[in-house]
């Protein structure tokens, strides 16, 4: 941690968040904003004078409120940057006629009141995000007690509590009584592993955590009686086993099963229930404290970050890479690498591992200085173009330039273009070539498939970030859907023009779908709104035409829901059925009438 | 309706010369899809020259014999029919840039993750789709046409956001290498949910 303080290659922002990224791989423009300290950081000595004289006690955060701090106060004894720290939502002393006790002692004169917060702009090439995750907080799970009894603790709050630098310098006690408890029990699987509350997924970390603080009750106290509570016992990694063994050997107690009721006797001791489930019938045990072993699930700044970066999430809510052997650090989007539990719950040698995975991802992108851009960006051929500007409207990134009043024709920045093609599809006037997935290469997919027995396919557009990314994670999961689906890929959802779809239906397809990625999740900001509108436009045009609205189907896939792809090919299927062939002949007849 | 019927036109400059490579990919494809038989049946496609069934076309000797073809029927555009392009496509790409091709007239059908394994107990049908998908892969790959890459600067600078065990590594690793890190914290320290940690498994060492 210190070297990272004092690192000349490392600029290093504490109490700040990123509020916006824009521009693309190679050239990111990032917005930073960093929020005042009010103590000057490089001048602060961290004596500490400061927070004996401050009169307002508060919980301390890094002790999980078992112990109290000042409203100026280090955060803890190895903090970096070691300076100190005023909450000024706490802080009296913004008026100094109130108090400014700090002020007054601190001999060097880092405290600032007037210190304000800063916007910081950085350029950088690529980013990493390591935003980690939050505890499980386990009041929803009631029948542990953990709200109502004060001797139930979560695992964190345990660990605090034998930490040496901890609140009672490493003395185990009971909050209660603050004696030592003569047994402890562990309940694992606290919101991981869960159907009901909590989450699904296995947090990762808990077993071994529990095994480790078991191996330091029986390194301090041999006497303690302890008992783990559990379903399995994950001790998969290096080394691993053999601190479960010893574990073990030392007399700690294992109970396979999860208990179902949690209740205080007068001594508040607590009377643990529970169906053991490998010899059969109840226990009950009478424990002097409990330890919640608490999961892990997503940040809270998650789900900022994905938006704002045009990342994809998995349904647990973490970050989802590009490729789950392949491609295990890489985000979807060129530039953007995952570290840490960001990307799911992992212990602390995976997360090192995984951050010089990514280390050494983004200097394999960087060393060269200089990047290849994808071609696939759009064209404005300058003789069809009528500066109508929809093209500027539509396009997420303001990669087109048109001057409506002037007359003056579209013209693309190929360098800011990311490839949706909306611009192309949006263009009324067909001045628009969206390179590699051009009007014509795309019509000629749908000539081949409706070629012959139209009647008997589905033609489905899938975007290659989220949809057809789907499908393809329905294909390693192996979900079985009727064969007679055919996906045609564009870059994004907002490629699909109108005429594709018309196209399709002059042709004889029975039912066609458009997908894309959930909005909010598009890969190209918001190019998927112009998808929705499209299709709600489509489908007018066809009420009028006196056609079925619902032969043309929306859906939103990600890249994760193979399911849900399945799911959506069902119904497509389903839905073709419903079409007959007099349907067919009845919509090409109108479609060729119209076109005349 | 406007678009409604368009006749697709084949305007490119040079006569297409197509190789199709139908992947068995070991018997991930080749269990369910009639790989022979699709190769052999998209043989007279307009434009193409060659079609060929390969074991894995990923392998080297997979790969060797696509360079080789390329060069003895001079093939100008590429189809191959295998895996899904999001895995493989950057190494098919690769494979016509080492034979002087351009990158960005290659063309894949998805045989693997949306054909065999998802219709599994379905053989014929599977194999009605694939040679749908091949057979439409072929349309598209006749009108692909060269694109170029642009070389542009870069900044040689990375942001990480967090600064927790994992941003701290990275951090650090890529400041030894020599590129400029911005290391970005929320909270007051850097040290994340490690630093309240006391003794670590497995070492049962101090975390900081």
């Amino acid at each position: 941690m210190t070297d990272v303080g004092r690192h000349p290659g490392i600029k290093l922002l504490t109490m700040s968040e990123v509020t916006d990224v824009k521009g693309y791989v190679g050239n990111f423009d990032v917005s930073i904003l960093k929020r005042a300290r009010y103590v000057n950081e490089k001048e602060c000595t961290a004596c500490g004078e400061c927070s004996k004289v401050c009169p307002v006690i508060r919980p301390d955060e890094f002790n999980l409120g078992l112990s109290s701090r000042r409203a100026i106060y280090s955060p803890f004894p190895q903090a970096v940057p070691s300076a100190y720290v005023i909450n000024i939502g706490e802080c009296l002393g913004h008026n100094p006629v109130v108090c400014a006790k700090c002020v007054e002692v601190c001999d060097k004169g880092c405290i600032n009141f007037r210190m304000s917060d800063e916007e910081i702009q950085e350029k950088v090439g690529s980013i990493i995000v390591a935003t980690g995750m939050d505890v499980y907080d386990p009041t929803e799970l009631d029948e542990y007690g953990y709200t109502r009894f004060e001797n139930v603790l979560t695992s964190l709050e345990f660990e605090r509590l034998i930490n040496a630098g901890g609140p009672t310098s490493g003395e185990l006690i009971r909050p209660t009584d603050r004696k030592r408890p003569s047994s402890i029990g562990f309940i694992q699987c606290v919101g991981s592993r869960s159907a009901r509350k909590g989450s699904q997924y296995c947090s990762n970390v808990c077993c071994m955590n529990t095994v480790k603080s078991t191996l330091m009750i029986k390194e301090h106290y041999p006497d303690i009686d302890i008992k783990v509570f559990y379903i399995d016992i994950r001790a998969f990694g290096k080394g691993f086993e053999d601190l479960y063994k010893r574990s073990r050997r030392l007399g700690v107690q294992y109970v396979r099963g999860l208990p179902g009721t949690v209740e205080q006797d007068e001594n508040r001791s607590l009377r643990v229930a529970v169906e053991n489930t490998s010899k059969g019938g109840l226990d009950i045990y009478n424990l002097d404290m409990l330890v919640l072993a608490v999961g892990m699930k997503p940040s809270l700044s998650t789900q900022r970050l994905q938006e704002m970066l045009g990342l994809q999430l998995t349904p647990d809510g973490f970050f989802l890479e590009a490729h789950p052997k392949l491609q295990p650090v890489d985000a979807a989007t060129r530039g953007i690498f995952f570290a840490g539990c960001a990307e799911s719950p992992k212990d602390i040698k995976e997360s090192v591992t995984q951050a010089s995975a990514a280390a050494a991802r983004a200097i394999r992108l960087m060393h060269k200085g200089e990047i290849t851009t994808d071609p696939i960006t759009s064209e404005v051929n300058q003789e069809l173009c009528k500066s109508c500007g929809k093209c500027a409207e539509v396009c997420p990134y303001n990669a087109i330039t048109v001057e409506v009043k002037k007359k003056v024709p579209a013209v693309v920045n190929t360098a800011a273009c990311a490839g949706c093609g909306t611009c192309a599809a949006e263009c009324p006037f067909d001045a628009i070539t969206m390179n590699h997935f051009t009007d014509q290469q795309i019509l000629s997919q749908v000539e081949t498939l409706l070629e012959d027995n139209p009647q008997e396919k589905i033609l489905a557009f899938a975007c290659n970030w989220c949809s057809y990314a789907g499908a393809d994670y329905a294909g390693v999961s192996r979900l079985q859907y009727p064969p007679n689906v055919r996906l045609i890929r564009t870059m994004c959802s907002g490629r699909v023009d109108e005429k594709f779809i018309w196209d399709g239906f002059t042709k004889g397809a029975p039912v066609i779908l458009v997908s894309g990625c959930h909005i909010g999740d598009c890969h190209y900001i918001n190019a998927n709104h112009w998808t929705e509108k499209r299709v709600e436009k489509v489908h007018r045009k066809m009420t009028k035409l006196g056609l079925r609205p619902e032969r043309l189907q929306l859906e939103w896939i990600s890249a994760a829901e193979g399911i849900r792809f399945q799911e959506t090919m069902k119904r497509m299927e389903e839905l073709r059925k419903t079409v007959t062939a007099e349907e067919i002949a009845h919509t090409i007849k109108t479609l060729k009438s119209q076109k005349k | 309706m406007e678009g409604a019927n368009v006749k697709t036109t084949y305007d490119i400059k040079e006569l297409p010369r197509i190789g199709v490579y139908v992947c068995h990919c070991g018997l991930n494809i080749g269990r369910t899809v009639d790989c022979e038989k699709v190769a052999e049946s998209v043989s007279s496609e307009n434009g193409v020259a060659i079609s060929k069934h390969i074991g894995y076309a990923c392998s080297e000797p997979g790969q060797q014999q696509i360079k080789t073809d390329i060069k003895e029927h001079n093939l100008n555009r590429i189809v191959m029919a295998s895996c899904s392009p999001r895995l493989h496509e950057a190494t098919f790409r690769q494979v016509l840039k080492e034979s002087g091709l351009n990158p960005f007239i290659l063309e894949m059908a998805n045989l693997r993750e949306q054909c065999s394994w998802v219709h599994i107990n379905e053989p014929e049908e599977a194999t009605k789709k694939a040679l749908d998908l091949v057979r439409m892969a072929i349309s598209r790959a006749r009108l692909l046409e060269p694109l170029q890459e642009e070389t542009l600067s870069l900044t040689k600078r990375t942001l990480v956001i967090g600064g927790g065990v994992a941003g701290i590594q990275a951090a650090l690793d890529l400041a030894d290498n020599g590129f400029d890190v911005v290391l970005v914290e929320k909270r007051p320290s850097i040290g994340g949910g490690m630093a309240q940690l006391d003794k670590t498994f497995p070492t049962m060492d101090c975390s900081i």
